[in-house]
C-alpha cells in the first residue's frame, strides 16, 4: 500500500526532529514521493527520529541522494546504518559463523536390542538395536549411534490393500512365510511383523495356538528379527501375544503391544518370562505415555532395555500434526532427563494408507485440481509420513509398500551420515536444463 | 521475541482498561499480543504521542527473532520467515514456507504459459480453505539479458504471483527488474562473486534479495554483515541444498545451526527467513518420477528443519500434494481447538427429504464430511456429535460415540425427526456400524449405515436413497 504526499507537506512532519542541517537545501518542484508503508522501518532510526516522520525522512533522504544532495556527509553514522540507498562497502566485511551446542540434552536415551543370534539363545542371522540417542536426530550435537530401521508388514490372512500395495503381494498373501521370505529377500526389510489378525473373534477367530503356529513359520522362513502383533481386540490379545511369546522363546521379539485398554500386565509378563521386548501403545498423549511406562517398569518389572514406544502414527494430512509434535516432545522430555520417557519410538507408518489421497483414483471434491495417478501417490504418502516422524525422533518403521521403504531406508541413511554418494555441484543449480 | 510474560508487555501498555482492542483489560490484551493473537497497533490509544516512547521500546522488544520478509504486491504477496520458536509445541510457527515453483527462460511460449497457469491455480480443499502454491521462480538459462526480460514479462502476464528472479549474472536480474522491479520480486542471488552488483541492484530498487553461499557459512554470515551494513533487512539466506549422501546432512545441520543461532543465540545478522532448493534433487541420475519423489523428500525434510522458502521443480500431483500438506502440518497453529461446535449443521437446503448423517466433532473429521457433501450437492442435516474432538473410529473405539449418545445430541438441540423428515431415518458413518442395533433402539428411528469413507457417500447415496419402505 503506497501512498503519496508531496514533498512541499514535508516540512510539518520535521517537527521538533534534530536535522536542522537539512535547512540549507531546498528541493523545488512538485515532487511525489512513493511510501511503501509496510516496508523496512529500523526501530532503531524510529525512536531516534519519531516514529511519523522515519519514513518519510527515510525516502526525502533517497529523493535528495538523487538529486544530489550530499545528505550521506549531513546524516552521517545514522543514516550510514539504517537508510537504504547507502553507498556500499567495497570489500565483503568478512566474519565467521558459529552456534553452540544444546547443554540441555544429558540423559542418553535406552538403548533396545531386537533379536537373538545362537550366541544369545535365538536363531536369528542378525539384531537390530534402536535408541541410545544423545540429541534429537541427524543434529550435530551428538552422533546418532544406530540408523532408522525398517520392519515390513506381514498378515495372517489375505487382507483389503490399497491397489498399489497389493501388486506387490498377490504371489504370497495366502503364506505368511512366504510373504516374510519375500519382503527380506526381495524388498530388503530388515525385520518382519506377523499381524496376527485373524485371531478377532469378529474376523476369523484364530486360536491362539493356530495363531502361534504361523509365528513359528514366520520364524523359520526368515532369520531377521520379528515383531508379534495382536489383532487389536483388548480381550483375545493378550491369550494370543503369551502364546506367541512361547513359542518365539528366546528370540527376542518385540510383542505388540501392550495399551492401557486392555490387561498390559498378561503381555508383560509373557515378555520377562520368554525374554522379550514390549511395545508400549498409546494415542497421542504423551502424558498416557508416560503412565503406561511407568505401570510397565513398575508395576510389571518389565526392564528398561525390553521397552519401547509406540506413541501412534497419524496419517499425513490426518493427524500428523499431532503424531508429530507428540513424538518431538516426547524425545525432547527424555534428553531433557525425563526416564520415564527415554525410550526408543516405533511408528505404524502403514497407517498412511488410509489415507484417501493415498488411494482414492480421485479427489471426492469437484473444487480440487487433478490429483494425478494414485499409484504414485500412495508411496510418496507413506514416506512423507514416516520421514516426518523420523526428524521428531521416531526409531523403528512399520510399513507396506516397497518403494516407500526404499526410499525412507535411503533419506535416513543420508540424514545419519551412514550413506557416501558423489558430491553434486549445486553452485550452478540455477542454469540447470533439466 | 525479547519478553515472554503478559506482565512484561503490560508495563509498556497505558493500564486503562479502555477496552478500545476488544479485550477487558490491558493484562488480557497482554497476554495476546503474546501469543501474537493481537498486534500491538490494536491498542490505539498505545499510537498517541504521549505513548510513542513506549510503543517504539515495546515494538522492538516484541519483534519476531527471525525477521520477517514480504515477497510480491497485492492479494497473493507472500511472508516468509518471523519465527520464535524451534519447535512447534513452544509456540507455533508463524508465516508458513512459501512453495515457489520454476520456470525457465528457454521453455516455448506455449509451455511457459501453461505451466505459469498451472502452478498459479493448483489447488487443494483442506479443513475449510484450499491449500495452494505461493510463487513462480523465473531461471535464466539462456545466459541472455533480453530473453529473460521477455520471458519474466510473459510470466507476470499470466499470473499475479510473486516472482523470484534467478540468475548469477547481474545484468540478467537487471534485465529482469526493468519489468518486474515495482512488483517487489526476489533476487536470486548475491554470492561472494558478484555481490557488489547485486546489491546495486537491491539498492536501486528496493527489492528482497537471496544471499547464496553453498556449504560456506562463514561468507553467507559476511554476506549478511554487508547487506545489513547497507541498511538491508530483507534478506533470506541460501546455505545450500545437497541432494544427496553426507553433503545432504551437511546442508541439514547448516539449517539448524542458522535457526539455532537466530532463535535460541539471538544471532541479529544471520537471523533471516531462509532457502532450501529442493530442485538440485534434478541435478542427480535418475527417472522423472525418481527425481520428483525425491524433491518432494527434500522438501520435506527442510520443511520440518526451517526452511521459509522451497525452489521446486515438479509439478506433478504426487509431488505438490503431500508438499502442500506437509507444510500445512507444521505451520498449522497447535494452539487452535481442533473442535467443531457439536450441532446439527444443515448442508445446502435441506427439505423434507433429505438425508440425517451423523459423523463426529473433531474438526478434520467434519470438514472432510462436509465438503464431501457439499461439494457433491447433497442437502442434509449433519450432526456433528460432541466426541470431544476424537474422529468416529476411535470415538466408537472408545465409547465416546454410542447410540444413546448420538440420541441425546439430537435431543439437545430438538432436533425433531418427526418435523423435519418425511422417513425418519438415521445414517451412521460405515466406522460406527455397530452402533446400528443400539442406534435404533435409543431412537425408535430406522438406522442405515453409510459407507467407511464420507467421498463415497455420493455412489451410495444413490444406491440407497431414498430409502425403501420397509
Amino acid at each position: 500500500m503506497a501512498k503519496k504526499i508531496k514533498i512541499s507537506e514535508l516540512g510539518s512532519l520535521f517537527n521538533g526532529m534534530d536535522v536542522e542541517s537539512l535547512e540549507g537545501v531546498t528541493i523545488e518542484g512538485d515532487i511525489e514521493l512513493e511510501m511503501d508503508t509496510a516496508g523496512g522501518l529500523d526501530p532503531q532510526l524510529a525512536y531516534m527520529l519519531g516514529h511519523e516522520t522515519a519514513q518519510v525522512a527515510q525516502h526525502l533522504i533517497n529523493i535528495s541522494r538523487l538529486l544530489g544532495y550530499p545528505v550521506d556527509q549531513l546524516f552521517g553514522a545514522m543514516a550510514q546504518a539504517a537508510v537504504s540507498g547507502v553507498t556500499r562497502p567495497q570489500e565483503l566485511l568478512r566474519s565467521k559463523f558459529e552456534v553452540g551446542r544444546m547443554d540441555d540434552w544429558k540423559n542418553p536415551i535406552q538403548e533396545v536390542t531386537l533379536g537373538a543370534t545362537s550366541a544369545d539363545g535365538g536363531s536369528r542371522g542378525s539384531t537390530v538395536t534402536l535408541g541410545g540417542e544423545n540429541a534429537l536426530p541427524y543434529y550435530f550435537d551428538s552422533p546418532m549411534p544406530h540408523r532408522n530401521f525398517v520392519t515390513m508388514d506381514v498378515f495372517d490372512m489375505a487382507i483389503g490393500m490399497a491397489k498399489a500395495v497389493k501388486v506387490n503381494y498377490e504371489d504370497v498373501i495366502e503364506s505368511p512365510a512366504e510373504w516374510a521370505k519375500k519382503v527380506v529377500k526381495d524388498f530388503n526389510a530388515d525385520m518382519v511383523t506377523i499381524h496376527l489378525i485373524s485371531t478377532d473373534p469378529n474376523i476369523k477367530d484364530t486360536s491362539p495356538k493356530e495363531a502361534a503356529e504361523t509365528v513359528a513359520d514366520v520364524l523359520q522362513a526368515v532369520d531377521v528379527p520379528i515383531v508379534i502383533g495382536g489383532s487389536g481386540n483388548p480381550e483375545k490379545d493378550p491369550e494370543v501375544l503369551e502364546k506367541a511369546a512361547e513359542v518365539a522363546e528366546g528370540e527376542r521379539v518385540l510383542l505388540a503391544s501392550a495399551s492401557l485398554n486392555l490387561d498390559y500386565e498378561r503381555i508383560a509378563r509373557a515378555a520377562n518370562q520368554y525374554g522379550h521386548a514390549v511395545l508400549s501403545w498409546t494415542q497421542l498423549e504423551i502424558n498416557a505415555q508416560k503412565e503406561l511406562n511407568r505401570k510397565l517398569m513398575k508395576q510389571c518389572d518389565v526392564k528398561r532395555e525390553d521397552i519401547i514406544m509406540d506413541p501412534t502414527t497419524a496419517a499425513l494430512g490426518y493427524g500428523l500434526d499431532y503424531a508429530y509434535t507428540n513424538m518431538e516432545r516426547i524425545r525432547l522430555a527424555g534428553l531433557n532427563g525425563d526416564d520415564e520417557l527415554s525410550f526408543p519410538m516405533s511408528s505404524g507408518t502403514t497407517n498412511a494408507w488410509g489415507a484417501r489421497e493415498s488411494w482414492m483414483v480421485k479427489s471426492p471434491l469437484k473444487e480440487d485440481s487433478d490429483w494425478g495417478p494414485r499409484e504414485y501417490r500412495g508411496p510418496i504418502w507413506e514416506i512423507v509420513t514416516g520421514l516426518t516422524l523420523a526428524l521428531a525422533g521416531n526409531d523403528l518403521f512399520m510399513m507396506m509398500h516397497p518403494g516407500a521403504v526404499a526410499v525412507i531406508k535411503e533419506i535416513t541413511q543420508s540424514l545419519h551420515g551412514s550413506l557416501e554418494r558423489d558430491t553434486v555441484d549445486i553452485s550452478n543449480w540455477v542454469t540447470a536444463e533439466v | 521475541m525479547k519478553i515472554n510474560s503478559p506482565l512484561e508487555v503490560y508495563k509498556y501498555l497505558p493500564q486503562t482498561n479502555c477496552g478500545e482492542c476488544g479485550e477487558a483489560t490491558c493484562m488480557a490484551f497482554g497476554s495476546h499480543v503474546i501469543d501474537r493473537s493481537l498486534q500491538l497497533e490494536d491498542c490505539t490509544p498505545l499510537l498517541e504521542d504521549k505513548f510513542k516512547k513506549k510503543y517504539l521500546e515495546l515494538s522492538e522488544l516484541m519483534a519476531p527473532e527471525i525477521r520477517e520478509v514480504t515477497i510480491g504486491v497485492g492479494e497473493r504477496a507472500a511472508t516468509v520467515g518471523g519465527d520464535d520458536v524451534l519447535y512447534r509445541h513452544q509456540l507455533t510457527f508463524f508465516d508458513q514456507p512459501a512453495l515457489a515453483v520454476d520456470v525457465w527462460d528457454t521453455m516455448s511460449e506455449a509451455e511457459l504459459v501453461e505451466r505459469v497457469k498451472f502452478i498459479t491455480d493448483f489447488k487443494k480443499f483442506y479443513v475449510g480453505r484450499f491449500l495452494r502454491m505461493d510463487m513462480i521462480a523465473v531461471r535464466c538459462t539462456s545466459g541472455d539479458p533480453g530473453t529473460f526480460r521477455e520471458t519474466v514479462s510473459k510470466v507476470m502476464e499470466n499470473t499475479e504471483l510473486p516472482l523470484i528472479l534467478c540468475s548469477l549474472d547481474p545484468e540478467v536480474l537487471k534485465a529482469g527488474l526493468e519489468v518486474a522491479g515495482d512488483n517487489k520480486p526476489l533476487l536470486y542471488a548475491a554470492t561472494k562473486d558478484n555481490w557488489q552488483a547485486v546489491a546495486d541492484l537491491v539498492l536501486e530498487h528496493d527489492v528482497p534479495t537471496v544471499l547464496f553461499a553453498p556449504d560456506d557459512l562463514d561468507t553467507l554470515k559476511s554476506l549478511a554483515g554487508t547487506f545489513l551494513e547497507m541498511g538491508r533487512q530483507d534478506l533470506i539466506l541460501d546455505p545450500g541444498t545437497n541432494p544427496q549422501g553426507t553433503m545432504l546432512r551437511e546442508s541439514f545441520e547448516n539449517f539448524i545451526k542458522l535457526r539455532r543461532a537466530g532463535i535460541k543465540e539471538g544471532q541479529r545478522d544471520i537471523a533471516f527467513p531462509l532457502m532450501s532448493v529442493p530442485m538440485t534433487a534434478y541435478l542427480t541420475a535418475g527417472d522423472e518420477v525418481s527425481s520428483s519423489y525425491w524433491e518432494t523428500v527434500l522438501a520435506s525434510v527442510f520443511t520440518v528443519r526451517y526452511g521459509d522458502i522451497m525452489i521446486l521443480h515438479s509439478i506433478e500431483p504426487f509431488a505438490l500434494l503431500p508438499e502442500m500438506h506437509i507444510r500445512d502440518t507444521i505451520y498449522t497453529d497447535p494452539r487452535t481447538p481442533v473442535k467443531v461446535e457439536p450441532k446439527v449443521y444443515e448442508v445446502g437446503s435441506p427439505g423434507k427429504d433429505a438425508p440425517v448423517i451423523v459423523t463426529t466433532n473433531f474438526a478434520l473429521t467434519y470438514y472432510t464430511v462436509e465438503s464431501d457433501l457439499a461439494s457433491n450437492g447433497i442437502d442434509c442435516y449433519l450432526l456433528a456429535a460432541d466426541t470431544d474432538g476424537l474422529g468416529v473410529e476411535a470415538a466408537v473405539a472408545g465409547g465416546q460415540l454410542t447410540g444413546q449418545k448420538i440420541n441425546d445430541e439430537f435431543k439437545k438441540v430438538d432436533f425433531d425427526f418427526h418435523e423435519k423428515t418425511g422417513h425418519n431415518t438415521i445414517i451412521l458413518p460405515g466406522l460406527a456400524a455397530r452402533l446400528q442395533g443400539d442406534l435404533e433402539d435409543a431412537t425408535g428411528l430406522n438406522v442405515m449405515v453409510g459407507p467407511q469413507d464420507s467421498g463415497q457417500i455420493p455412489p451410495w447415496m444413490e444406491k440407497n436413497w431414498p430409502p425403501k419402505p420397509k
